[in-house]
């Protein structure tokens, strides 16, 4: 990394930290927690899939686990959701091992793993559709006690910062990954597992960390969505829909990248709002979202088409050939 | 140093390594040869863990290693290549080669440096930030021995690192490979280029449809009637003998 790295990386958080101070708006501040959000969902995933191979197709399982883990222990036993909070990540890394170590002692790999993943995430839709403890199909609901101590905020910024600050912390885990025998070990297991192994990489042992790693992170994300929205049902907790956002949000920016996550959910997001009213602007377009869902995958379209390794992959491009000339 | 005792093991009805016993001793390069499909790769996964031998043992500094999965195997000391290259492609040469050193230290400014070294020592020092997959087929041949070479085995199974490779650069490999001899690894090798086989290995065994069928001095070995009809055939010796008392 050139010296330019910590300087830029510097300036990019003082950016985020101001931005509300910017931007004013509920609305402004709402986007803004929904792409760092977004991002840190993508991070974790990213870990896993980006940096390590292991392409999850069921990521939400993780996120639906933490959420309803801390918002049962908060509903139904009074647990501060301050302290609950570590369960949630307890509950996600619990659930990352047990699915390493059940499809990897299998020798599940690939698109088997991914189908996989897609499956439990399922299954935890259906048990919580079906089991009491969670209410089932009608949800849970939390009760409004707005305070910091109750980690419940009426001003959207905080919950920014929250999402921030678990954004921060899941790129600084992924950077620590570019620098360390770990990542390194996952980076080799990405690329080619027969010679990992025969360099001396205990791949089954690895993978488990990893994915371990990935299902906490992302098991402490589902508490922070249920304090916001104080809401929770199974189709939010286990949709597919979240499953393929956090893929998308980094394979767009670059997977196996530390920014990608970040510069991939901030395109989406910007991208998907600019679509969102475009079929208003046209004179006799009663409905307007099929357009705006056509124009957004066009360009979803376009980028992977023509930046196959992200939007970090476009940058690194021009980097190199700068330093070249 | 290595012994392997009765090896044997069957894909389906053929039996690609049959009963095989193999010794190699300290400070020894001993070769492997055989015609293509004798069971030599197959022998070599077997010993490296990444077959589990159906019968028979492998024995390495007087403890068993049979069976054993392939890290553990690297962690006793033995480490192979891959007669088919199989880089880190998009990791830089650097980058590969220290995922090798880091099987020695986790400190990432130790391996870095183990790692410069080895490619060094490789010839590999003006592509270290090259991606591995941008190398020339004889520049991933190094890369493979490069990677091996930082974990710091004790015993070296290299399956045809020359093959594909001129004359000249069968020759910086045989270089190479001598002076890892005389850094203290004890090397095995598979090999078709016999100007290599001949002018590195003091012990050649022979595989022949999972047999050996004979072992001795290179010399020797190219000389003996049942390893020429072995690669030419059935009555290839006698033929050539005639061919070569009417000269």
């Amino acid at each position: 990394m050139t010296r330019r790295g910590p300087i830029l990386g510097g300036l990019g958080v003082l950016a985020l930290i101001a931005y509300p101070w910017v931007f004013r708006s509920n609305y402004a501040i709402n986007v803004g927690f929904l792409i760092l959000f977004a991002a840190y969902l993508g991070q974790t995933w990213n870990i896993a899939g980006g940096f390590a191979g292991q392409t999850s197709f069921g990521h939400v399982v993780f996120f639906g686990v933490g959420a309803y883990v801390s918002t049962i222990l908060q509903t139904a036993y009074g647990v501060n959701p301050w302290i609950a909070w570590p369960f949630s990540a307890f509950a996600g890394a619990l659930v990352g091992w047990l699915i390493g170590v059940l499809s990897y002692r299998a020798g599940l790999k690939g698109s088997y793993f991914a189908l996989i993943t897609l499956a439990v995430a399922e299954v935890g839709r259906i048990v919580a559709n079906s089991v009491p403890i969670t209410k089932g199909g009608l949800g849970i609901l939390v009760r409004a006690d707005y305070g910091a101590a109750n980690f419940q905020f009426r001003d959207p910024v905080w919950f920014y910062y929250v999402a921030l600050a678990l954004c921060l912390l899941a790129m600084f885990i992924a950077w620590r990954l570019t620098r360390t025998r770990f990542g390194a070990r996952l980076a080799a297991i990405r690329e080619n597992e027969d010679a990992a192994q025969a360099l001396g990489i205990d791949s089954f042992r690895e993978k488990v960390k990893c994915l371990t790693l990935s299902g906490g992170l992302c098991g402490a994300g589902g508490t922070v969505y249920v304090q916001k929205y104080l809401y929770i049902d199974p189709s939010i907790a286990f949709g597919v829909d979240k499953s393929v956002e956090m893929l998308l949000v980094a394979m767009i920016g670059g997977a196996g990248t530390v920014l990608g996550p970040l510069m991939g959910s901030g395109v989406l997001h910007v991208v998907g709002e600019l679509t969102r009213d475009l079929g208003n602007m046209l004179p006799g377009v009663s409905n307007a979202q099929p357009l705006s869902i056509i124009v957004y995958g066009a360009v979803l379209i376009a980028i992977v088409a023509w930046l196959p390794d992200g939007l970090m992959g476009l940058f690194l491009r021009h980097s190199k050939e700068a330093r070249r000339a | 140093m290595l012994e392997v005792r009765g090896l044997s093991k069957s894909f389906g009805g053929l039996a690609a390594v049959d009963q095989v016993s193999v010794d190699v001793g300290n400070n020894e390069i001993v070769a492997l040869i055989g015609p293509n499909g004798a069971g030599k790769t197959t022998l070599f996964a077997c010993i490296a863990g990444f077959i589990k031998p159906d019968a028979g043992s492998v024995r390495f500094l007087g403890s068993d290693v049979t069976g054993l999965p392939p890290h553990r195997v690297c962690a006793r000391g033995i480490a192979r290549t891959f007669q088919i290259t199989q880089p880190f492609a998009r990791l830089s040469v650097l980058e590969n080669v220290m995922v090798g050193a880091y099987h020695t230290t986790r400190v990432r400014r130790e391996a870095a440096v183990r790692a410069e070294e080895v490619a060094r020592q490789l010839g590999l020092a003006r592509q270290l930030d090259m991606r591995a997959d941008a190398l020339t087929l004889a520049g991933r041949k190094r890369l493979e021995l490069a990677r091996t070479l930082a974990t710091r085995p004790k015993l070296l199974l290299l399956d045809e690192v020359m093959a594909g490779l001129n004359p000249i650069e069968v020759e910086e490999i045989v270089r190479i490979v001598r002076a890892i001899r005389e850094g203290g690894v004890v090397i095995l090798l598979i090999e078709h280029v016999m100007q290599a086989v001949v002018s590195l290995a003091e012990r050649v065994y022979v595989l022949s449809n999972g047999h050996i069928i004979a072992n001795g001095s290179p010399a020797a070995i190219t000389a003996d009637p049942s390893v020429i009809e072995a690669y030419l055939g059935h009555g290839a010796a006698a033929r050539l003998k005639r061919g070569s008392a009417h000269a």
